[in-house]
């Protein structure tokens, strides 16, 4: 029985390990209104993290992204709108902080590449297309007066054997 | 004969050069994207007034920080940190600009405990005028601070002219920072 009972805690303790990193955030002091704390975790999701650069705040465990999430919670609680949040980042951090970069003509190449590209993509295999399936002059000559009168000399020859 | 036929053909003969032209896009791409320095963020602060703040002193040493303190003269302001390793490697640098009085350097001690600073400065010297306590790393915040050590240049007005990300180093201030100073007091505009 004692088994049981130990195998069975063994078990629950290896799955609160595991669900450990899910907690981690809570540790910086969720809002009490659920829904501004929804906001600000919203927030926190579009927000890189400046140091481990390809993570956002809210799965960083860095330091300052800690402080920018508690920033982010506190500009939420003064009333900001999420706009306002999000400018009160930018404003010091700069575009580089949106993990979602903005239209802009600085960053237009970056929105519209992947279409210039697939564009790119499609005349390039709409012209390869249409070279294999049409006749490419020059490649497939007529044959010479000479070479005909070989070729039938060698078919007559063939015929005979 | 196939060979020959595309030989004389040349239409098919730019085709030969198509894995060049890859070869030399790519390593177009590479060659900039490798130099780039993804570490290094573009503040948004450069050419603006410094952010407005007023930082208590460290306990146990006298003048604090503010945004007043930073207009009337170019300045260096240092964000570092007892806790920050590479602040010693440029330490010395800044300890040679005080004891020439080349410019002056103020401080940004970044999330610091009181005690340990003082005890950093004491041993590895103090070469700062003015030094700022952020206890809570509030205004590092306001000042794009994401790394320590990083070195901000003001000018007289109270402008932040350049922001270097990292430890300095002596070809950092004598190719870029000290150029800058140079240019600034004699009332120039300086880029680095």
């Amino acid at each position: 029985m004692l088994k049981v009972f130990l195998r069975s805690l063994f078990v629950v303790l290896c799955l609160a390990g595991l669900s450990e990193p899910a907690l981690a955030v809570a540790v910086d002091q969720p809002l009490d209104d659920p829904r501004q704390e929804a906001r600000a975790r919203a927030i926190h999701k579009q927000l890189r993290c400046l140091v481990c650069q390809n993570q956002s705040i809210e799965d960083s465990n860095a330091a300052l992204a800690r402080d920018l999430r508690i920033l982010v919670r506190e500009r939420i609680t003064a009333g900001d709108n999420d706009e306002a949040a999000i400018r009160y980042i930018v404003e010091r951090y700069g575009d580089w902080v949106l993990l979602q970069p903005p239209v802009k003509a600085g960053t237009a190449l970056l929105w519209i590449g992947p279409v210039l590209f697939l564009i790119l993509a499609i005349a390039v295999m709409v012209v390869w297309y249409r070279r294999r399936s049409s006749p490419v002059a020059g490649a497939i000559e007529p044959l010479s007066s000479e070479e005909q009168d070989r070729l039938k000399n060698l078919l007559a020859d063939r015929d005979q054997q | 004969m196939s060979e020959q036929i595309e030989e004389q053909n040349p239409q098919r003969r730019w085709l030969r050069l198509v894995p060049l032209a890859i070869a030399l896009v790519i390593g177009g791409f590479l060659f900039v994207g490798l130099s780039l320095k993804p570490k290094e963020i573009p503040s948004v602060l450069i050419g603006k007034a410094v952010p407005q703040f007023d930082l208590p002193a460290i306990p146990g040493r006298p003048k604090g920080l503010k945004s007043a303190d930073l207009s009337g003269e170019v300045s260096l302001v240092n964000v570092f940190a007892s806790w920050c390793v590479s602040c010693r490697a440029e330490h010395p640098l800044f300890m040679n600009l005080q004891a020439r009085n080349i410019v002056p350097v103020h401080g940004l001690n970044y999330k610091d405990e009181s005690t340990a600073a003082l005890n950093w400065l004491r041993r590895y010297g103090d070469p700062y005028d003015r030094i700022g306590a952020d206890l809570k790393g509030r205004v590092g915040i306001d000042w794009g601070v994401y790394g320590v050590p990083e070195t901000f240049l003001v000018n007289a007005e109270g402008r932040i002219v350049c922001k270097h990300i990292g430890p300095v180093r002596q070809e950092d201030l004598d190719e870029k920072l000290l150029p800058a100073v140079e240019a600034l007091r004699q009332g120039g505009t300086a880029q680095c």
